[in-house]
């Protein structure tokens, strides 16, 4: 059996009163592709944010490669190997389309603000490297001619991949993608499954991944793990869950 | 190392305007020249402060603070014996500081350390805030800065501050920092660390989410500001030659907030163009406040209306052209040939 | 310390601490439904003293009547600030809101000197405010008196307003969920405008009585108070009209008893306020009785 990327123990999440996530045991082993899914507000992205350390959970562990990262901070999660896309696309917006990959390289690059103002030869050429690997990342999605534009001028369904590759570029093992499919169209969506596929066996990664879009969910995912607010409440393949009468009354009639 | 065609335009340039800021040195009068100079001084000044506030996001109001430490650490350390026994009439200064004297460029070096020190003091507690929050705070702090200041008389004579102080600050010095720290400025928003300064400006939560500490290049950020600003401070003081709290308020910070709004934040050559605009403007409008003589008209001088010509500015600026001059965007030859064609075709049109 | 100088100085704390609490009340207000530190707050404060001054000194009114129109008049330029600086931005980045404030600010104190002159004005204390009582040994002007119990009627006319009556309720309704608001019909530029108009009110009636304290005017007066009520409100949970009464008593106590007991840091005086600022915000950043305010990622 491949190793055990990423798992979770019995986390907790309360804000105050009220419990967005209880009780997550979640395992993800490497390169599964594993889908999260479950109504509105029912405490997905607040799984992931507990994942990627921008929550501190009530309680519970969350273990990646069987280190405890409980509580580390987002930066050095990514840099362990997790890397993740937002539910709202959160580009830089003053950055252009190459930048915002770029950034992501920027814990590839490692260096201090002297080294880099001054240029260093070392600097230069990890600099160079970077601005390789990035517009290898952009011709992935075939945005390479888009490279110089600012990133708000794309398009959304372009935005959404520019999200994806910038993730990329930080080199995780590991892709956390919030909602990706989101708004667009069943064609888009098709097209977003294949990329999934596509980099998933490219990048050795493996992936998690938030969706409402059933088709994408059901055509893509190894298996998946349901929530209805905050509980899990189904956990198997696409065909069991399909059938699964506890999921079909939470989503009710929603396709 | 050959050089684009962009590239050879700009070292012309620089060489034109070396030779320009040579001859003003030789030919100016002492009111224009002083004009000139402190142009390069507030360049310095507003380029530390957009790097803060405009390319890492960090709504910092507390310059005028660290400006004063530069100032005086640097002044304390090169005012000879004698001098420092003039001006401490008060009350006697605190010995081991009265026979140390350095020459300019370690005091002022020295001076800029200082600051950045207290900018990371400062920065690491004030740096977990809200922007809203962070402003005040650090506003807080400059105006704590300045009571320290005022109250510890056996170090910084007080109120009464110190005058006569070296002028240091020729059109060689002040201009040679403004180019050094313009030259900073442009390498470093060129490079990896300037991309993650402008990320944690435009998503703090991305950025961290890409790998990047934010909170440590938020504190690098301010300290490296902080020191810049010092210098800048220190620069001030040894033109001005005299030094005392009352210089260093919030309407310093004001002063300088105004040009890297007007010039655009997050542009370094539209802060070096509203350096000095503003700069000569601010002297030009000097008139409004004195007495004039207008022939027919006699007014006694209407003071304040220079600083409400200028509070309208940037309130406009901020309201209608949020990007400021530059738009955001940095100067190129480009622009030049844009302009230039937009001219041209327009005279055209007409002919047409 | 006599128990009579010793009351004296309590008489001032919460004299003091009234008159921040007045501003500050405007201040949290303003913050709790913009998210915007109004710089020009404390200009407003110094705007109502002027009017009221040149009411009684050129339009010879009673001192009353002027206090009245003073205050009326400085809630509808609040207003008006609020329509050309603040609404043009309220889609921005904070930042550029909080610029505009600054600008706002330094506009209104150099229109102050370019109107009134920067040379100081002595105000004419009104008689009734400026009696001196005796109780026991102690001697007390009667606007220290004066003070506290005008705020505190104001105080709580305000929290009528706010918590039983509809408008009130649209407040708090804005200040919790400006969106939210919207979608549930309240006119959200009425109710920022109405906001405005009655922390100016507020300020205005301050700086009136601050002038019967302190009979003596000049344009930049409103900047440290400015500056220490905000703080006030900070340190008292800004966004809540309580922790803004809170905050500016308690600043106003901790100012005058310091320097009291302490003569020697009177020097320092100004620099308490914000030394106070920041504890609070690094061990309490929402103030004493403030909220939580999470983002949603």
């Amino acid at each position: 059996m491949p190793e055990i990327m990423l798992k979770t123990d019995n986390v907790i999440m309360k804000f105050g009163g009220l419990t967005a996530v209880s009780e997550l045991n979640i395992e993800i082993r490497k390169n599964e592709i594993v889908g999260l899914i479950g109504p509105n507000g029912a405490g997905k992205t607040t799984a992931f944010n507990v994942i990627t350390g921008m929550y501190y959970p009530t309680s519970g562990k969350v273990l990646y490669k069987n280190i405890d990262i409980t509580g580390f901070k987002p930066h050095s999660i990514t840099e362990l190997g997790i890397a993740r896309t937002f539910q709202n696309i959160r580009l830089f917006k003053e950055l252009t389309v190459l930048e915002n990959v770029l950034v992501g390289c920027h814990i590839g690059i490692n260096s201090g603000i002297f080294a880099a103002t001054l240029h260093t030869p070392a600097y230069r050429k990890r600099e160079k490297e970077a601005h390789e690997f990035a517009m290898t990342l952009l011709k992935e999605v075939g945005l390479e001619s888009a490279a110089y534009e600012k990133a708000t001028s794309l398009p959304y369904g372009k935005q959404r991949r520019l999200e994806i590759v910038r993730a990329l570029a930080t080199r995780p093992s590991m892709l956390l993608l919030d909602e990706p499919a989101a708004g667009m169209n069943p064609q888009e969506s098709l097209e977003l499954m294949e990329l999934i596929r596509r980099l998933r066996s490219e990048f050795d990664l493996t992936i998690f991944l938030i969706e409402h879009h059933m088709q994408v969910v059901m055509g893509v995912c190894d298996h998946m793990y349901v929530l209805d607010y905050g509980v899990t409440i189904a956990h198997g393949d696409p065909a069991s869950i399909q059938k699964n009468p506890k999921v079909i009354e939470a989503y009710l009639g929603v396709d | 190392m050959k050089l684009t065609k962009h590239q050879t335009y700009t070292l012309i340039a620089l060489a034109v305007f070396g030779v320009f800021a040579f001859l003003a040195d030789s030919f100016f009068d002492a009111f224009t020249l002083r004009v000139f100079n402190l142009c390069a001084i507030y360049i310095v000044l507003s380029l530390s402060l957009n790097l803060l506030n405009g390319f890492t996001g960090l709504f910092s109001l507390g310059h005028a603070g660290f400006m004063a430490v530069g100032a005086y650490v640097c002044a304390l350390l090169t005012m000879p014996p004698e001098l420092k026994e003039m001006n401490f009439f008060l009350a006697p200064m605190v010995p081991f500081l009265k026979g140390i004297t350095l020459p300019f460029l370690p005091s002022i070096i020295i001076g800029g350390l200082a600051a950045a020190f207290v900018g990371f003091i400062i920065g690491a507690p004030v740096l977990r805030l809200r922007d809203d929050y962070l402003a005040i705070a650090t506003l807080g702090f400059s105006e704590i800065i300045r009571v320290l200041i005022t109250n510890a008389q056996t170090i910084t004579n007080g109120a009464q501050g110190l005058k006569g102080l070296p002028r240091f600050s020729t059109t060689f010095v002040v201009w040679t920092a403004a180019g050094l720290v313009t030259l900073f400025m442009f390498l470093l928003m060129r490079s990896s660390y300037g991309r993650a300064m402008k990320a944690v400006r435009d998503d703090e939560l991305a950025a961290e989410a890409m790998g990047i500490d934010v909170f440590k290049v938020k504190v690098t950020s301010f300290t490296v500001s902080s020191f810049i600003a010092g210098i800048g401070g220190a620069l001030l003081g040894h033109m001005i030659t005299t030094i005392d709290p009352k210089m260093f308020t919030f309407l310093l910070t004001f002063n300088i907030l105004l040009i890297v709004v007007l010039g655009g934040t997050g542009s370094i050559s539209g802060s070096v163009i509203a350096s000095i605009v503003v700069t000569f403007l601010m002297e030009i409008l000097r008139f409004l406040d004195e007495p004039m003589n207008l022939i027919i008209i006699k007014t006694n001088g209407l003071p304040g209306l220079r600083m409400v010509v200028f509070s309208i500015m940037l309130m406009i600026v901020v309201i209608f052209r949020q990007r400021g001059l530059m738009g955001g965007k940095e100067f190129s030859w480009d622009m030049v040939s844009a302009f230039w064609s937009k001219l041209k075709s327009r005279k055209g049109g007409r002919h047409a | 310390m006599t128990v009579a100088l010793l009351f004296q100085h309590i008489v001032n704390a919460l004299s003091l601490g009234s008159l921040y609490a007045l501003i500050a009340i405007g201040y949290t207000m303003v913050y709790g439904i913009l998210r915007l530190i109004n710089f020009a707050h404390g200009d407003v404060f110094m705007l109502g003293a002027y009017v009221a001054f040149y009411g009684v000194s050129l339009v010879a009114l009673p001192w009353w009547a002027s206090l009245l129109i003073a205050i009326v008049l400085t809630a509808f330029f609040g207003i008006g600030l609020e329509r050309i600086a603040y609404r043009p931005l309220r889609d921005s980045p904070r930042i550029s809101i909080m610029i505009s404030a600054i600008g706002a600010s330094f506009l209104i104190e150099n229109l102050g000197v370019l109107i009134f002159g920067g040379r100081p004005k002595g105000v004419t204390v009104p008689d009734v405010m400026g009696k001196v009582l005796m109780l026991g040994s102690v001697s007390v002007v009667t606007v220290s008196l004066v003070i506290p119990l005008f705020t505190f009627a104001l105080l709580a006319i305000l929290l009528w307003i706010v918590h039983r009556t509809k408008t009130g309720m649209a407040m708090r309704a804005v200040s919790t969920d400006i969106e939210a608001a919207r979608l549930m019909a309240v006119d959200v530029n009425k109710i920022v405008s109405f906001t405005f108009g009655i922390g100016s009110l507020m300020a205005a009636f301050g700086g009136i009585l601050w002038s019967y304290k302190y009979p003596q005017l000049n344009p930049l007066m409103g900047i440290m108070p400015g500056l220490k009520c905000f703080i006030a409100a900070v340190i008292g949970g800004i966004g809540s009209i309580g922790g803004a009464v809170l905050g500016g008593f308690l600043l106003g106590i901790i100012e005058i008893m310091t320097v009291a007991f302490l003569p020697t840091l009177s020097g320092y005086r100004d620099a308490f306020a914000f030394i106070l600022l920041i504890v609070v915000l690094l061990v309490k950043p929402t103030g004493l009785l403030g909220k939580r305010q999470t983002e949603k990622v």
